[in-house]
């Protein structure tokens, strides 16, 4: 069993597990901050962004002055953003049977795998996943399209160029593989190779695997993934969360057991607890209105924005808010809004009830009815005639590259009174806020990141037991920035393994069974024989069919009548004579007993011809670490025994190895096969 | 009725605790000695019948005993009916309240077996004490010396009340035959019943065996038993864990005299956790530690390290211990401040993942009290009660940049909070000490800068409980500080008067209680929300009365009410202008919203305020101690006729005589009192007595006699100022005054309630009501 691990971000897994026969990629998350190198992408023409200095180097060389911007002592690429893809070149990746996908953020480089490398299997997914994950990619692809750019730059790329560049551009990593943003027809193309799944529900892979969607409390929808043989069980676990949030509590039960948990997609932020700083957002939200002053929240239209209306819902009153408006801006809000209403049976038991009540399970319904929340598709068109301030907008991207956020930042950046503040915790906001510097409205970092932390990583692992644990590199030492934040890593026995990009993982893990079914007919004819108390054994002699990876024990077929043809009694040669009873063997081999026998084989001679055979003189017994070398010296025959196989060497007595010393051997009670040479 | 068959457990339990009663009188228990004792408590009692089955019963048959038990007979009584076994076989009851009841039943046996032989002498010697006592000291020496911990700590825990409250000198005697068997528990490992020990050796210290003789003046003799006693508590502390021990060494510290050895020991038990700590974060080698030397004691450090409930359980007890040793006259000197104001912010550090130690044991610590909020809160209450102490300023920098840091941080719990909040406040004052100063120095008005932004913060959270925190610390502050430039500039600078304005409609009232204080605060220094206007100086102030009385008259919560109600009375005390510009309307609308409420003490309150004006008009009540012998007050009898003219237009007396009759008992005391003082200042003055016998004197009493009996609907209507003082001339208010002193159970325990009782018991039982009589 191998793990290759496609991509280098702990919480936007790609790997793909290879098990059984079946090539199953576990998650295709796209790393997007790559889109922070670039310049954002404005949807009304910003003077400030299109005046920026061109770039150039040291010696005043300003061949790369179109393609490289400067702003406020950072330097980045005037083009269309793009996006780092997992590995494509560690595995063939038309190979891979299925893919299987835990949560809507974990799907987006979905189009780039199942439209280029020939992927030709299944993607499995649960419904809100599909349809948030929709949402999202319907969202970047709009936000990029709807900002044509005209140039799109290369030059940087070349490794030559990029050494003489300045960091983090000097840094950036497989640029070359960097690719453009996927079309609306390629996501649609890649969606439909999705088939929908429920929590709990089985699927059958060749046979072969079995694999179970489990819930793992994060998001709408989101899923651990079993994936389990009839003798071996791998647990994928990916953005999972025990707080209470909207979402189905988590299934921890159904982990236990595990050979293998993969563990993925933690916390970003393990030192900040959820509950603090959604307070840290209300109070910076109330403070910044009360002076005037508006709040802009970058953000995903579906996720964590749920939690944060409720909790607005619940604080604007108290805090003397209710005059202020709330902007829910992207392309998808409405839908995003509306869906949520409608997966009744993927939300927490409580929000559950309030369906049968009937009520809205999420209470930012009331928000709009009440006109506390308006949504728009864009700050075109209606948004533009109700625009009322001090107000509190919600809109994309968190990387502030593209999107609606882009004009709100140039609109606001230039007053105290604001204020942005950062919930989503995948871009670092420093880099995020580096293009708008000088910026003078203040910035609030509440980075709201629901997934495991390390303690209840802990708590998991001495609940569900798992033999092993693999996990990305990040999670398997403290943070670089805290190394003696010991508590600030997966501490289990045995110690973790460790992943990183473009690494193929053995997994510690050894096949030892596998099932094989009897036909009735030929159980039917098995005669058991009692060897101890409660165990029995039968021979059978059978022909084993292999299909689909299903093993079964079928009756040969029957001896064919003389009468029929030259080529069916040629076949009916083949099969064994198992109408005679032989006597069955079991138990180790007494190897005393054993050289007794040979030495005095013409005493019990076993079969009727060789009895002027005389036994074997110059007999030499060798203990190995493994086991016995018996050594018959005068017939150059060597007697290997060990635990599980035995092994009869002579160079060319045919007649004395399997006549003599393998009838001696049979006769003795012994359980290992033998094996002649 | 003993003899019926179906007679309840409870009528039993009744009748062992009532003969009890008539038995503690030594010629009643002679009388009932005959019969009826024996049948109750004897043999031939509930006891071992299906009755004691029922605890409330063996609780009443302990309770009987121990009041009877008063006199030499009733030791006669219970050795003849066997009493003391059962006492015994009691201890171990299933009930916990029988158990405890019969431990202490055994030690007042013992201590009334006792107390003849050994009156006036240091005791007897053993052979000499009486059958009883022995049989009980015996009893004790077994259980001491059985291998079940549950016995040995009933021995203890009888021990622990024996010298806790007995005063005899036989107490020592006591002591010198059972210190051994004592001692002896602390070879065993692990140490049984170590908690009850510790009480025992404690209790012992303070008192036993010094016994009356105090302090002072004990003879040789008594100071070698002591001697003993601080050997075996110094073996103590060495052999019980650290966690054990703790609660023993601040015993022994808290101590008036008691060896400086032992004391330097306890101390250094209280010290090594801290110690520890301080050692394992070290950045370098050589900081000075708290312990020379013993720093790394590594039962200590096991314990720490061994789990996170050990290493919290311990260092929180370290911390408590230090906290309440620190502000005690006899607490170790020199006190350690320093080095202990060290440990409480590397700890502090520790917790909030701020620190970065470099040793391995640090780096383990620092896994475990990481978010630890029972540490945290520990830590700050100790680090607040250090601030008692100074410290080298850059230490102090650390403090206040620790508590910024906790203040600040979205991780901090709301009780982690609250208590960050009180850390603070209680080093920015000691920290504003400096005499001759009047206003903050450089280093406080910086940390105030920073401060109020937080403050700020803080009070928009959407947890209740942090608003209510950060008001509470913004009233004590301002109390303190309302008159400093320095302060009054910051405050204004920032927006918290503004916020604290809108709290006063929080939806939580706890907050809009704060917030009303708060307010009043604020306003009471002359700090406003914002500059009231050049025209209307008063426009603001005037709004923020109109709020006070919205609260007062709509809120619907109590807190905000009271609140309201403190407010309004400070402001009237102080003569704020606004007030004294228009008392008697201020009163008459405060007065008339109290009147009605239905939360008692916000009418108590409204007395208060009653209180408050009735001096101002008419002087002070002066000194309120009963004892001080001082020439009554007179006022002139103008001003008496006038200043009852206001109080009528107030219509105060309705309202106090309203609360005269309240169900509330506080409410009619103040009330009683306030009257009380108005009817001492008019007799003063004869010129009003006219009145007596008017139609409208005759018509409030009836008022009153109805609002007496319950029937409150009626007003009193307008009145004379000459009928007041006729009504509260007829009025026995000094006779309500006593009754309301009685204690709110009087009744209940009045003989008349226990006749009731009776008849009512007879009643359920239907037997023949004559009987009784």
């Amino acid at each position: 069993m191998k793990l290759y691990c496609l991509s280098g971000h702990p919480t936007l897994p790609c790997n793909v597990l290879k098990f059984k026969s079946t090539t199953i990629m576990l998650d295709c998350g796209l790393d997007m901050t790559s889109t922070l190198n670039f310049l954002p992408l404005p949807l009304v023409q910003s003077p400030r962004l299109s005046n920026l200095p061109g770039w150039s180097l040291k010696d005043g060389n300003a061949f790369l002055d179109k393609e490289l911007k400067e702003c406020s002592g950072h330097v980045f690429v005037d083009s269309v953003p793009e996006f780092c893809l997992p590995e494509t070149e560690l595995i063939d990746l038309s190979t891979v049977d299925v893919i299987l996908i835990s949560n809507y953020h974990c799907m987006m480089a979905l189009p780039y795998i199942t439209e280029h490398t020939g992927f030709t299997g299944t993607v499995y997914a649960t419904e809100p996943t599909v349809q948030i994950g929709r949402l999202l990619m319907e969202e970047l692809v709009n936000f990029i399209e709807r900002v044509p750019k005209a140039q799109s730059a290369s030059l940087w790329k070349n490794k030559d160029i990029q050494r003489l560049l300045p960091s983090p551009l000097k840094d950036a990593v497989e640029v070359s593989t960097w690719r453009r943003c996927y079309t609306m027809q390629e996501v649609n193309s890649a969606l439909s190779k999705i088939q929908l799944v429920g929590y709990s529900q089985k699927i059958e892979l060749f046979g072969a695997v079995q694999v179970t969607p489990l819930s793992s409390g994060y998001a709408l929808g989101s899923s651990n993934w079993i994936i389990q043989s009839h003798y071996e069980k791998v647990s994928y676990v990916s953005g999972s969360s025990l707080l209470t949030t909207h979402p189905q509590p988590m299934d921890q039960a159904s982990l236990k057991n595990s050979d293998v948990l993969i563990l993925t997609g933690l916390t970003q932020i393990p030192t900040a607890n959820p509950d603090g700083m959604v307070g840290e957002f209300c109070s910076n939200l109330a403070l910044t209105v009360r002076n005037g002053g508006n709040v802009l929240v970058p953000c995903y239209p579906s996720g964590v924005i749920y939690d944060l209306l409720e909790c607005l819902y619940q604080y604007i009153d108290s805090a003397g808010l209710s005059s202020i408006p709330f902007y829910f801006i992207s392309p998808v809000a409405n839908s995003s809004l509306e869906f949520s209403q409608i997966f009744a049976e993927w939300l927490c038991h409580n929000k559950q009830t309030k369906v049968y009540l009937p009520e809205p399970p999420f209470p930012h319904a009331e928000l709009i009815q009440t006109n506390k929340l308006k949504h728009y598709p864009s700050i075109h068109g209606d948004f533009s005639n109700d625009f009322r301030q001090p107000c509190v907008v919600f809109t994309g991207h968190p990387s502030l590259r593209f999107g609606d956020v882009v004009h709100f930042m140039e609109l606001w950046g230039k007053s105290s009174l604001n204020t942005v503040i950062f919930t989503e915790p995948d871009f670092s906001y420093l880099e995020a806020l580096a293009p708008y510097q000088p910026l003078a409205m203040k910035c609030i970092y509440c980075p709201i990141d629901t997934r495991l932390n390390f303690i209840q990583v802990s708590k998991l692992l001495k609940e569900v037991q798992p033999l092993h644990v693999v996990c990305p590199e990040q999670y398997a030492q403290p943070p670089p920035a805290q190394s003696h934040r010991m508590d600030l890593m997966i501490d289990c026995q045995p110690p973790a393994m460790s992943y990183r990009r473009a690494e193929v993982l053995a997994l510690p893990f050894k096949r030892r069974y596998e099932k094989i079914e009897i036909m009735p007919e030929l159980a039917d004819s098995l005669v058991p024989m009692e060897i101890k108390p409660g165990v029995s054994l039968a021979t059978v002699s059978a022909v084993l069919h292999t299909k689909d990876n299903k093993h079964v024990l079928q009756p040969p077929p029957r001896p064919a009548q003389p009468t029929g043809g030259k080529k069916r009694k040629r076949a009916s040669d083949d099969i064994p004579d198992c109408k005679v009873l032989k006597p069955l063997l079991s138990g180790s081999i007494p190897v005393e007993q054993f050289v007794q026998t040979l030495e005095k084989s013409t005493h019990h001679p076993p079969v009727p011809f060789l009895l002027e055979q005389h036994g074997f003189s110059d007999i030499k017994v060798e203990d190995t670490a493994k086991g016995h070398i018996v050594l018959l010296q005068e017939a150059e025959t060597l007697i290997q025994i060990e635990e599980d196989s035995t092994h009869i060497i002579c160079d060319n007595d045919e007649m004395l190895r399997t006549i003599r010393i393998l009838h001696i051997l049979l006769s003795s009670k012994l359980k290992t096969p033998v094996c002649l040479k | 009725m003993l003899k019926s068959q179906d007679l309840s457990s409870r009528i039993l339990s009744f009748s062992l605790r009532l003969a009890g009663i008539f038995a503690a009188q030594e010629n009643c228990f002679q009388y009932l000695q005959g019969e009826l004792l024996p049948t109750l408590f004897g043999e031939a009692g509930p006891l071992g019948g299906a009755a004691w089955t029922a605890p409330t019963v063996r609780s009443g048959w302990v309770q009987g005993l121990r009041t009877l038990a008063r006199h030499p007979s009733a030791l006669r009584f219970l050795a003849a009916c066997g009493a003391v076994d059962t006492i015994f076989s009691l201890q171990g009851d299933s009930s916990l309240f029988v158990a405890s009841a019969a431990g202490q039943l055994l030690v007042h046996v013992l201590d009334l077996a006792m107390r003849g032989p050994a009156e006036g002498r240091r005791g007897p010697r053993a052979r000499d004490w009486p059958a009883c006592a022995q049989k009980i000291v015996c009893h004790i020496e077994d259980s001491l010396c059985s291998a079940a911990t549950p016995q040995v700590t009933q021995a203890l825990n009888v021990l622990t009340t024996v010298f806790g409250h007995c005063r005899g000198l036989w107490t020592q005697g006591l002591w010198v035959r059972l210190s051994p068997l004592v001692a002896r528990l602390l070879e065993k490992d692990p140490v049984p019943a170590s908690h009850s020990l510790v009480d025992l050796l404690l209790s012992v210290a303070r008192s036993g065996p010094r016994g009356a003789a105090g302090g002072v003046g004990r003879s040789s003799s008594v100071l070698s038993s002591d001697r003993g006693l601080w050997e075996t508590l110094a073996q103590t502390l060495s052999h019980l864990s650290p966690t054990q021990a703790g609660p023993l060494a601040l015993g022994i510290l808290k101590l008036q005299d008691c060896p400086q050895a032992l004391r330097t020991q306890a101390f250094g038990i209280l010290l090594q956790p801290l110690a520890c700590v301080l050692e394992a974060a070290a950045q370098a080698p050589g900081t000075p530690g708290l312990l020379e030397g013993a720093a790394g004691d590594s039962m200590t450090v096991d314990t720490l390290l061994s789990s996170k409930s050990a290493c919290v359980g311990l260092l929180c007890c370290a911390l408590a211990h230090l906290g309440l040793l620190q502000p005690l006259p006899q607490r170790p000197s020199p006190w350690p401040q320093v080095p202990l104001l060290g440990a409480v912010v590397t700890i502090l550090r520790l917790c909030s993942g701020s620190a970065a130690p470099t040793s391995d044991v640090g780096g383990r610590l620092c896994a475990i009290l990481v978010g630890c909020g029972r540490v945290q809160r520990a830590a700050l209450d100790f680090l607040g009660a250090l601030s008692q102490g100074t410290g080298p300023q850059e230490l102090v920098t650390q403090v206040f940049s620790i508590l910024l840091e906790y203040l600040m941080s979205p991780e901090s719990s709301s009780m982690v909070l609250k208590k960050a909040f009180q850390a603070t406040l209680r080093w920015l004052l000691s920290s504003s000490k400096t005499p001759g100063c009047c206003d903050l120095d450089p280093h406080t008005q910086q940390f105030l800068r920073e401060l109020l932004p937080v403050l700020q913060k803080r009070l928009c959270s959407p947890c209740w409980e942090v608003r209510d925190s950060g008001l509470e610390f913004l009233t004590q502050m301002t109390r303190q500080w309302g008159g400093r430039t320095g302060f009054r500039q910051a405050l204004l600078a920032s927006e918290v008067p503004e916020l604290t304005r809108q709290l006063l409609r929080d939806p939580e009232s706890y907050v809009r209680a704060s917030a009303v204080t708060a307010t009043g605060q604020l306003s009471g220094w002359g700090l406003r929300a914002t500059p009231a206007s050049p025209e209307r100086p008063g426009a603001q102030q005037e709004s923020l009365l109109g709020e006070l009385l919205h609260i007062l008259s709509t809120d619907s919560e109590g807190f905000p009410r009271r609140a309201a109600m403190q407010v309004c009375t400070e402001w009237l005390r102080d003569g704020r202008a606004d007030v004294a510009e228009d008392p008697e309307r201020f009163v008459a609308g405060v007065l008339q919203a109290a009147s009605r409420d239905l939360d008692w003490e916000v009418r108590a309150q409204g007395l208060e305020l009653a209180l408050v004006f009735l001096e101002q008009l008419l002087g002070q009540r002066g000194s309120r101690c009963p004892y001080s012998v001082g020439l009554p007050e007179t006022a002139p009898p103008g001003v008496l006729a006038q200043a009852l003219q206001v109080l009528c237009r107030v219509q105060l007396f309705e309202f106090a005589f309203r609360a005269l009759f309240d169900c509330d008992r506080p409410v009619a005391q103040k009330s009683c009192d306030l009257l009380l003082f108005l009817r001492a200042k008019a007799a003063s003055c004869g010129s009003l007595q006219e009145a007596g016998d008017s139609p409208s004197v005759a018509s409030v009493e009836a008022t009153l006699q109805r609002w007496q009996a319950g029937e409150q609907g009626q007003p009193l209507g307008y009145l004379e100022p000459g009928a007041i003082v006729a009504v509260l001339r007829s009025v026995d208010l000094e006779g309500l005054r006593d009754t309301l002193a009685e204690s709110s159970d009087h009744v209940e325990k009045s003989p008349q309630s226990l006749l009731q009782d009776v008849l009512a018991a007879v009643g359920v039982l239907g037997e023949n009501e004559a009987d009784c009589y």
